[in-house]
């Protein structure tokens, strides 16, 4: 069972208490964007065995929305961080390159 | 004028291996801005009584009382009939300060389950750790509770008061009473 930390709140929980969000770190493309930007944008998303990044909310909990850094086959949690940022922190990082060496993730690796 | 009354009319049960009652009318105010502001704790203390819990805590004497709900939401409990002026006299507080004051007593519902088996009968139905060590009297938790949302404290070692939606009151109280029907002990916290 995937067990998730709640950055906002601090509560730990199983994943039941949480809702998914899909694919973390998303650039948006909007007006003005190419199609082909705006196809990707819209429908391509990364599903890899391993090392994932995505949003998650605390729904029956504080409602916050938050990230969370796992891998897809053991459900081993690296970390969760704040929603409000562009790219995982850097201990974050650092604890998946301790883990799964030689990791990569869309641009971060 | 029509007579509030709660969602279940004071409903009860002890046949089971714990009891459950229906809270009667309480007053809940719901207080959202930025809790570090001094004006915003001040408009919760003052109508409360008590201190300002810490996250994830809960302050509550008797039917007064403040619940963390979120980084920035506070549950202010205080008598039903107050709720107005209390209202009243939190916005005064909080004077220009950005914040959202409402009464919500009316759209929840709230029990107590009691008893030495009350956190097993409690542990069955959400995924928290309920264990004594765990999960202590101050300590404020919302969760899940089978299907719907849900939140509890602890009153007293082994009093567990619960808020749900008023419209979730009878699944809430149906689940409870399921969860404490009689010969349903699992031993989990005690021998």
């Amino acid at each position: 069972m995937l067990t998730l930390t709640c950055p906002v709140c601090g509560v730990t929980a199983e994943e039941t208490e949480f809702h998914g969000g899909g694919e973390a770190h998303l650039k948006r493309f909007g007006p003005g964007a190419s199609d082909d930007d705006f196809e990707d944008y819209l429908f391509m998303r990364e599903n890899p065995r391993g090392v994932h990044f995505e949003r998650w909310r605390h729904a029956y909990g504080c409602g916050k929305w938050f990230h969370a850094a796992r891998c897809t086959t053991t459900l081993q949690v690296f970390g969760t961080y704040a929603a409000q940022t562009y790219e995982p922190p850097k201990e974050i990082c650092d604890k998946i390159t301790g883990e799964r060496p030689g990791w990569s993730w869309r641009l971060f690796k | 004028m029509s007579d509030p009354v709660t969602a279940l009319n004071g409903v009860s049960s002890d046949s089971g291996i714990a009891t459950i009652t229906g809270v009667p009318l309480q007053g809940m105010i719901t207080l959202r801005g930025d809790l570090s502001a001094a004006a915003v704790k001040n408009a919760a203390t003052g109508v409360a009584a008590v201190d300002m819990p810490g996250q994830g805590e809960a302050n509550c004497v008797e039917n007064r009382g403040i619940c963390w709900m979120s980084p920035d939401e506070l549950l202010v409990l205080c008598p039903y009939e107050t709720v107005a002026a209390n209202i009243e006299k939190m916005q005064q507080t909080l004077g220009i300060q950005h914040a959202l004051v409402a009464n919500v007593s009316d759209a929840r519902a709230s029990f107590r389950l009691g008893g030495p088996r009350a956190r097993e009968v409690l542990a069955k139905l959400c995924p928290v750790d309920l264990s004594p060590g765990a999960f202590t009297p101050g300590m404020f938790r919302r969760t899940r509770m089978a299907q719907v949302p849900a939140a509890f404290w602890m009153r007293n070692a082994d009093t567990f008061q619960i808020i749900c939606f008023r419209s979730q009151a009878r699944y809430v109280f149906d689940l409870l009473k399921i969860s404490a029907q009689p010969g349903s002990e699992v031993h989990l916290y005690h021998a």
